[in-house]
């Protein structure tokens, strides 16, 4: 079985309250190296045998109409 | 006038939507999400609420709803199609309108009486208003704030298409805190306050939200 992986992320001029909040959190708990936190999405995807060249283009038709929303995020599509 | 409301699986401001289509004194006919029917509406409202327990993204499963189809081809026909709430969410999800709507910019669900101040009074659901009005309604969301890149910031504003705005702090981090937009032909609006929780002083805040929904009829009488 084969695995498409799509990342998607907020674009970096939307702001992102989650990562935000997330960075504030950490140095809280003694963590001290983050100078920013963006959080986003991951979508694991199997499919049957090998991942093909013209499932990777399926996939990344998808994610442009519905896995991401191209107005506020970006996304890659990768095969893991 | 027939003025259909949508139910989605996870809708929960349909039945106050109905009855402010009632207040106006037009009749509410109850469209369902699985139902490409529009049953020979003449207008719809996609109520609030959270269709699709706001799954990937708020609105993003419900826009291709069988019912939407429909209610895209027609909106793009001129039908007059209001979206409250989560019924904004679903017409930017379906690039009806323009932007998006993300978390709220402090995280904290919202709920409580907003006052705004109505800009554009051409659209079809607000000729009944008049330019500069504050009106007092509920405001109740977590991912309500609008945004949107700078050249659609600047098409919105430059074209009157900025609908009401928030009067006072920015309640979510929306920019240039716009609550609601139209689209270039002015028969879709999106907006993120509730005016169908505004229409009874008894169980409202005020009044002030029937407008929208005899603008609308007004609308539809003039055509």
């Amino acid at each position: 079985m084969g695995k498409i992986v799509v990342d998607v992320m907020l674009k970096p001029e939307i702001l992102d309250p989650q990562g935000k909040a997330v960075a504030a959190a950490l140095p809280r708990l003694g963590f001290s190296f983050a100078t920013d936190v963006r959080q986003g999405k991951r979508f694991e995807i199997t499919v049957d045998g090998d991942v093909t060249p013209a499932q990777i283009a399926e996939v990344e038709k998808a994610a442009e109409v519905l896995l991401a929303n191209p107005v506020i995020e970006t996304f890659t599509v990768r095969a893991e | 006038m027939r003025i259909g409301v949508v139910t989605f699986p996870g809708t929960l401001d349909d039945r106050d939507a109905a009855r402010a289509v009632k207040y106006a004194g037009a009749e509410a006919v109850s469209l369902w999400h699985g139902d490409a029917d529009l049953k020979g509406v003449d207008a719809v409202i996609l109520p609030g609420g959270f269709s699709y327990g706001d799954y990937l993204r708020c609105g993003a499963i419900s826009r291709f709803a069988p019912v939407m189809t429909e209610i895209i081809a027609q909106a793009n026909k001129g039908m007059p199609l209001l979206g409250i709430c989560n019924g904004f969410q679903v017409l930017c999800e379906a690039h009806l309108l323009p932007g998006a709507l993300t978390r709220n910019h402090e995280l904290h669900f919202l709920c409580r009486d907003q006052t705004l101040k109505i800009e554009n009074t051409t659209s079809a659901w607000t000729s009944n208003f008049t330019k500069g009005q504050e009106i007092v309604i509920p405001l109740k969301n977590g991912e309500g704030s609008f945004q949107c890149d700078d050249e659609t910031l600047k098409l919105l504003e430059d074209n009157n298409r900025i609908v009401a705005r928030y009067v006072g702090e920015n309640p979510n981090g929306s920019r240039n805190l716009i609550a609601g937009i139209t689209n270039e032909r002015g028969n879709v609006v999106g907006l993120m306050p509730h005016p169908e929780h505004a229409i009874d002083s008894l169980t409202g805040p005020s009044t002030d939200g029937l407008p929208f929904f005899t603008s609308v009829l007004t609308a539809l009488v003039g055509k």
